[in-house]
């Protein structure tokens, strides 16, 4: 008898013709305010262990401002002013609390399987900014102006050359690596940065393993 | 602060102090991290903080 009765179909929404509407609907769809600015996180993310990324960004922070005015003032400055000095020591100390923040951070994540459910794409923007902040800091220290880069500038450029890499990244040749390093550099890593925090919030923070392997409701 | 740092050796295993103690203490803070409770605040009905 309900054979008889008129099928009801859904209307179909449908394809906005303007691609600004289509690209705001698909950011409204992926990635809702609630879930870039939450005010409220799962239980299981009352861990210490969630704190190590957020240090890392704070860390990142520290050092894109000191060396913002490093790159101003220049390293006369930073090597023969007290004040100078300082902003040298602060952009040096905050790499290293960003190092060790990301490994902390990449220890948690590995030990808690953090590419589960569709984060693998995460995980490994994680592990390019990882390495993209290796080369960024290994052109830093090429770029200090004292005999310690000269002295890893002379020691490297075999390194480079055995790799065959010498002559598109000539560790000899500063002007190459203080560009590298204060531009193209933090430019891709403060990119990379920002994809990976957004790609979290779209996501949220995946779901703890249980004592069983299974992973809990 | 300008001598040599001092080094481990201990079989195939060669590392400065400094470096040995950043990672030692890297560990002591992970540790750290996974049983210092974290402060809650006031717990939503869903279950969520």
């Amino acid at each position: 008898m309900d054979a008889d009765k008129p099928v009801m179909v859904p209307p179909v929404a449908a394809k906005p013709a303007s691609w600004t509407l289509r690209v705001r609907q698909a950011i409204d769809r992926g990635l809702p305010m609630d879930h870039l600015l939450p005010d409220r996180q799962p239980y299981y993310v009352g861990s210490w262990v969630y704190v190590f990324g957020v240090i890392t960004i704070a860390a990142l922070g520290w050092v894109l401002v000191s060396g913002v005015v490093l790159s101003f003032m220049g390293p006369q400055w930073w090597h023969a002013s007290s004040l100078g000095r300082f902003f040298n020591s602060l952009h040096f100390w905050s790499v290293q609390l960003f190092f060790i923040f990301m490994v902390l951070h990449l220890w948690g994540q590995y030990f808690m399987a953090g590419w589960r459910h569709g984060r693998a794409a995460t995980w490994m923007i994680g592990v390019v900014i990882f390495g993209v902040s290796i080369l960024t800091a290994f052109t830093g220290y090429l770029s200090q102006q004292n005999f310690d880069a000269q002295y890893i500038a002379i020691n490297a450029k075999d390194a480079m050359n055995g790799a065959g890499i010498g002559a598109f990244f000539n560790v000899l040749n500063f002007g190459q690596m203080y560009g590298l390093h204060i531009m193209l550099l933090p430019v891709g890593v403060t990119f990379l940065v920002v994809v990976h925090v957004v790609m979290v919030r779209m996501r949220g923070v995946v779901k703890p393993i249980d004592a069983e392997g299974s992973v809990q409701a | 602060m300008d001598s040599p740092a001092s080094y481990f050796h201990w079989g195939f295993i060669l590392i400065s102090m400094p470096n040995l103690l950043v990672i030692a203490g890297m560990i002591v803070l992970f540790a750290m991290a996974l049983i210092v409770p974290f402060p809650h605040g006031k717990g939503g009905e869903d279950g969520r903080r």
